[in-house]
């Protein structure tokens, strides 16, 4: 690309006036170190997020380690049949579904009314100090918090059980009933994620014009008809674009917490597709069978997601695309 | 401040209600109430680990320590693995941030400038990973033909970038310098690379504060892929450590009352005892690191979540 290439003999002299005249030569020439910036990462995303996507084509084969990816045998869509057919199937989907859906029936307007409440505190430390100390949940890790659920449910030392038997009850083995893994799988999420989850919702509320707060002020609104009529509306597309986001993933449940609350009494609730996935793929080695388990569950979020976008662009105008 | 100003100004123009004032006083009591839910656990188990084990098994501590002692940190501080984790922890978190900023920020700066061709192509490419991939199993399976099962690398190298954490770098780039500077400094005759490592470098401490915090966090939280990619337990990092003790309930050598000869049964009771409440202290030893630091850095946090919602 030196300037001073000069139009002399071959045809490689020739490409270099045509690049000269080039504007995206030219182009390039400029921001070429632009584009350099973003190879690192462009690079990454290649190897550890596409590369296992092209990857997951395994599911349509029987993968051998020693035969590589293309080596195996292809067999259709045997995989997800078997998955589908499978006595268990119900179960999971189920178990996936209910803790997602508690999760979200349960968790999501709780960061939403403490934003609302949290606003309407009128002293600024008061109000900073709660902010600050309701976050501090969310920064234990999720080994820490099942830590502290099973330390706080066992049967002989827990505090749920000595206050049981101070009332008159009687000790029980609560993680180990699959009649209560939901709520408390979902509870002690509320209770890590309610504060944090309030940052995005007060960011919100404080671009809410104070002027209309004031107007309806004097036009004699009391607090719950100012958060009712003014905030709530305010803050209703990022409530919605949140909402449209969270039924995006209603088929991904954490397998990180499910997997260290998990024992073999309280499986019948407790087990759900993405513990599964790890149970038989990484434990026992079925690399096809569970790569189609984890295809079926990206494809069944991706429709999830995008009827909900489309339901929500139809009914109000917010929508993620 | 802003909250300030709002205040006295609602004061003085608005004569409050009595229905007010009960909304006042309930909210009050409300918030109060959320403060103690979200904290009491917490105070709990320091107060456990702090107290005396007979004391915490016949069920008397509730509110404040009984029977002080640090017995129970005595037996937990003594354990190898203990410090063998927060090393790995360590270790990996420190590797672990600077790798993730050398990939989120120049990309996240690259990506913010205007007129950049083929940017929308190169950022769907980038968006649509958040919303699809390939799974925990074609994940795992590359991992092992790289050959790093059994190597820290496992835990670092694949939790590199966070297209979310370059999406909220890049929109604190677009909101936060000015175009003109770019024009200003190439008129100058600066080229690319010198307007990024010589200009923006130097103003991007807020957003290299708030990424590094997060991927931090993220390291020193995680457990799962040292699950899946560790069976070397010397390079367990403290959260495996961690769920082996309270989520398995393995016996620590020190604790493990068979090594106590049978005339020493007293001792063995006590060493039984702890042995939960050595669980108690566990917890606080490994979440006091976050604890420290939380009140210093919690703004950054926070600044982060609003660049992020800022784009919605």
């Amino acid at each position: 690309m030196s300037k001073n290439t000069k139009p002399k003999t071959s045809a490689y002299a020739s490409s270099g006036t045509v690049r000269r005249a080039n504007p995206f030569w030219k182009y390039m020439k400029e921001y070429y170190q632009i584009y350099l910036l973003m190879i690192p990462a462009i690079v990454f995303i290649a190897i550890f997020c596409y590369y296992p996507m092209y990857g997951a084509q395994i599911a349509f084969r029987d993968y051998k380690f020693k035969m590589g990816i293309w080596g195996s045998e292809w067999v259709g869509l045997k995989h997800f049949i078997r998955f589908v057919t499978g006595a268990n199937f119900w179960q999971l989907f189920r178990n996936t579904l209910l803790i997602s859906l508690y999760s979200l029936v349960a968790g999501f307007p709780v960061p939403i009314l403490l934003a609302f409440l949290l606003n309407e505190m009128k002293n600024p430390t008061f109000k900073r100090t709660v902010q600050m100390l309701t976050y501090i949940p969310h920064f234990m890790s999720t080994v820490a918090v099942c830590g502290l659920i099973l330390l706080f449910l066992k049967r002989d030392t827990g505090i749920f059980n000595q206050i049981a038997v101070m009332l008159g009850g009687e000790a029980k083995d609560f993680i180990s009933d699959p009649k209560l893994f939901r709520t408390i799988y979902v509870f002690s999420g509320v209770w890590q994620g309610a504060g944090w989850g309030s940052i995005i919702y007060l960011a919100a509320l404080s671009g809410v014009d104070s002027q209309i707060i004031e107007a309806a002020r004097i036009d004699g609104a009391n607090r719950i008809q100012k958060i009712w009529y003014i905030d709530l509306p305010c803050i209703l597309p990022t409530i919605v674009i949140l909402l449209i986001l969270n039924c995006g993933s209603l088929l991904s449940v954490g397998y990180e917490k499910i997997l260290l609350l998990q024992n073999e009494l309280n499986m019948d609730t407790s087990d759900v597709i993405s513990t599964y996935v790890y149970r038989l793929g990484i434990l026992d080695a079925q690399y096809s069978f569970t790569t189609a388990i984890g295809l079926f569950n990206s494809v069944v979020n991706i429709i999830v997601l995008a009827v909900v976008n489309t339901a929500a662009k139809k009914l109000g105008d917010t929508s993620l695309w | 401040m802003e909250h300030a100003v709002k205040t006295v100004h609602r004061k003085s123009s608005i004569k409050e209600t009595r229905a007010d004032r009960i909304f006042d006083i309930v909210n009050t009591l409300i918030m109060l109430f959320i403060v103690v839910i979200m904290l009491y656990p917490l105070y709990y188990t320091v107060i456990v680990s702090f107290s005396d084990p007979y004391k915490f098994l016949r069920g008397e501590i509730f509110l404040y320590i009984k029977g002080f002692t640090l017995d129970s940190y005595e037996y937990m501080i003594s354990e190898e693995l203990i410090w063998t984790g927060y090393l790995n922890s360590i270790i990996n978190t420190v590797i672990g941030t600077l790798y993730a900023l050398v990939l989120t920020i120049p990309c996240a700066y690259a990506m913010s400038r205007k007129n950049i061709k083929g940017k929308g192509a190169i950022m769907g490419y980038f968006v649509f990973t958040m919303y699809f991939g390939g799974g925990m199993i074609p994940g795992y399976i590359l991992i092992r033909q790289l050959g790093m099962i059994d190597t820290r690398w496992a835990l670092i190298i694949p939790a590199g970038m966070s297209v979310y954490n370059m999406i909220i770098a890049r929109t604190f780039y677009q909101s936060n310098i000015p175009d003109e500077l770019y024009e200003a400094a190439k008129i100058d005759g600066a080229n690319e690379f010198s307007i990024f490592f010589k200009i923006v470098l130097p103003l991007s401490g807020a957003i290299i504060a708030v990424i590094s915090l997060y991927v931090a966090v993220g390291h020193w939280n995680s457990y799962f892929s040292a699950l899946i990619y560790l069976n070397d337990r010397n390079l367990y990092p403290l959260q495996m450590v961690l769920r082996a003790i309270l989520v398995q309930s393995q016996q620590l050598k020190n604790i493990d009352p068979n090594s106590v000869t049978p005339d020493e049964m007293l001792e063995m009771m006590r060493k039984q005892m702890l042995a939960v409440t050595m669980k108690y202290a566990l917890i606080i030893i490994a979440s006091l690191p976050m604890l420290i630091i939380y009140p210093f850095v919690q703004k950054h946090f926070v600044k982060g979540v609003m660049i992020g919602a800022l784009k919605g």
